[in-house]
């Protein structure tokens, strides 16, 4: 217990460096970062003082309707990376996952980091919160609902791990059998920052929380309350496959000559054009790939709803649904209707003339 | 609503109510002017009706020499936007993957910048038109709000479009909504105003030229 507590107040730097990560390395992870923010490189040594004599700061992390997805991605890198050292840096005092504790012991370390931390913890949530009935998903007895409340009333600022907590995700999906909502649509006085994905990138959520250590403030958001500096562009904006878009060379099928020339995926169904996140320049895995790279289309996993958008594998210009069969049945509407009153006119158009009556010249004479 | 239920909306059931409005519209319209049918031409006839009305839907694609001088700015600004229109509307890969999936077949598309620079010109060419339509005291006078509508419909997806080509100002699935809805907007309106001539242009030129070949004159 004496050593936990004095491993909370080393500072972060003293704790990278207990972990042997070099000035170096520690150097250059600022520096990536201050680039991935897109600030300029004056910035560095501000990030590093920051981060160097940065308290381990308190993260609660409520886990609700997910699968656990968002925590893989941040704890399986390939390789222990600077940022997945920052991330252990953290006080992480609550997450079902990654704790030892279980049941009421793993409650009370969450009520006591609450406590000790009051106003000034972080809280992490991913899943979605069933609305409907609470009952849907329950931690310890604590309905998801019950939980979030309590917990983010002494938060300093709330961040959204996944597309779930941040949009409701794939429980909120049609039809969304558990009423499942986001964090922001039941917690409206505290700052959100909305890191989507699903899974979100491992960097961006470092990316997050070193600007929360190193200005004290969120980072400047969306109109979707994303940070701007990883969700500021489109997936198709920064691929690589762009040119062939421009130059209209796409893969028609998953392994025809385009796809195998790498040639743009927009016509199997890319969601990159409405897709706002760092795939393309960040990537996955170590910065190795990223799923356009493998071949696949985007599927627009850190957009609202994009479980909703009308099929993974059909192109944004598409209609979603069937138009070919409402435009005919319209059509033949429209022919049976043009028919009916074209045969009133001529019908009214008849009669009239039956009912014409001829004025002879003895009509005229009376 | 968020921009992306919007634009699920726009791709839905949006998409929906325009082709509902729009195929019934036209084939309501075209039932009904075929439907008016003609006397039949008690005259003897002095020639091809078929043959001269064919070949008037092609010949008056090409104004003749007299109208052409006559009115070269209306003439010329009036195929290149046409041509423009035709260009961005059917060769754009985008659009071509929408006709595919409603019509079922497919054809080559030109390369993007290819279709962004001829989307300006047609924008341009649109808004001088609109400029000597209203400077013009004969046109003027001929205009009606039928005609402002036709006008503002029809170049309102070619900007909307071009906006969500570029993302300017808004986010890509909020400029790809509006864009389908412009779209939608222009299908809706299209029967009930004069851009109908996009369907009875050429039923129109083939009865010009029936009645003159059935009189035995040009046409």
């Amino acid at each position: 217990m004496t050593k936990d507590l004095s491993r909370k107040d080393r500072t972060l730097g003293e704790t990278l460096r207990s972990q042997g990560v070099s000035r170096r390395s520690f150097l250059k992870f600022c520096a990536a970062t201050a680039s991935m923010m897109a600030l300029p490189p004056s910035m560095i040594p501000t990030i590093a003082n920051a981060l160097e004599k940065a308290r381990r700061p308190s993260v609660i992390w409520l886990s609700f309707q997910e699968c656990t997805g968002c925590t893989e991605s941040l704890t399986r890198a390939h390789t222990a990376s600077v940022e997945s050292l920052i991330f252990d840096s953290i006080s992480l005092d609550y997450h079902h996952t990654l704790q030892a504790a279980a049941g009421h012991a793993a409650e009370a370390a969450r009520e006591a980091a609450m406590e000790e931390n009051h106003g000034k913890y972080l809280v992490v949530v991913d899943g979605s919160i069933p609305n409907g009935n609470n009952g849907y998903s329950t931690i310890a007895g604590i309905s998801n609902y019950d939980m979030l409340i309590e917990t983010a009333k002494g938060a300093a600022a709330i961040v959204t791990v996944g597309t779930c907590a941040a949009f409701g995700g794939i429980p909120h999906a049609k039809p969304n059998p558990t009423g499942a909502v986001s964090v922001s649509d039941i917690i409206k006085d505290k700052p959100i920052i909305n890191v989507p994905g699903c899974p979100p990138i491992p960097v961006v959520i470092t990316g997050v929380l070193t600007h929360f250590l190193t200005f004290g403030t969120i980072p400047d958001l969306d109109n979707l309350g994303r940070p701007k500096t990883f969700f500021g562009q489109s997936i198709h904006d920064r691929c690589y496959r762009r040119p062939f878009y421009d130059k209209g060379l796409f893969a028609e099928t998953f392994d025809d000559e385009g796809a195998r020339q790498g040639w743009c995926l927009y016509k199997l169904g890319c969601k990159g054009p409405t897709t706002y996140n760092a795939c393309a320049t960040t990537k996955w895995n170590g910065g190795v790939s990223f799923p356009i790279e493998a071949g696949h289309p985007c599927i627009g996993c850190s957009e609202p709803n994009f479980w909703d958008g009308g099929g993974f594998y059909k192109a944004i210009s598409i209609p979603t649904e069937n138009i070919t069969k409402t435009t005919m049945y319209a059509a033949a509407a429209g022919v049976a209707a043009g028919v009916a009153i074209g045969a009133t006119g001529r019908m009214k158009k008849s009669a009239a003339g039956k009912a014409h009556q001829k004025v002879t010249i003895d009509d005229l004479e009376k | 609503m968020t921009e992306t239920e919007l634009l699920t909306w726009a791709r839905g059931p949006g998409f929906q109510i325009a082709s509902i409005i729009f195929a019934l519209g036209i084939m309501l319209r075209l039932g009904e002017i075929l439907m008016l049918g003609r006397k039949a031409n008690l005259a003897e006839a002095k020639g091809s009706a078929m043959s001269s009305g064919l070949r008037t839907v092609f010949s008056r694609t090409v104004p003749d020499a007299a109208t052409f001088k006559r009115s070269a700015f209306t003439v010329t600004a009036g195929y290149i936007f046409h041509i423009g229109l035709f260009v961005v509307i059917f060769l754009f890969a985008p659009h071509i993957l929408f006709f595919k999936d409603l019509l079922h077949v497919s054809w080559p598309a030109l390369p993007s910048p290819v279709i962004d620079a001829t989307s300006v010109i047609t924008i341009i060419t649109l808004v001088i038109v609109l400029v000597h339509r209203l400077r013009d005291p004969v046109k003027r006078f001929l205009s009606n709000y039928d005609d402002y509508l036709g006008w503002f419909v029809t170049i309102l997806p070619l900007i909307t479009g071009y906006i969500a080509f570029h993302r300017v100002g808004m986010t890509a699935p909020s400029l790809i909504a509006i864009h389908l809805l412009s779209v939608q907007l222009l299908m809706v309106v299209f029967p009930f105003t004069k851009l109908m001539h996009a369907f009875t242009i050429f039923l129109a030129r083939w009865y010009n030229g029936a009645i003159s070949g059935y009189r035995g004159v040009q046409s």
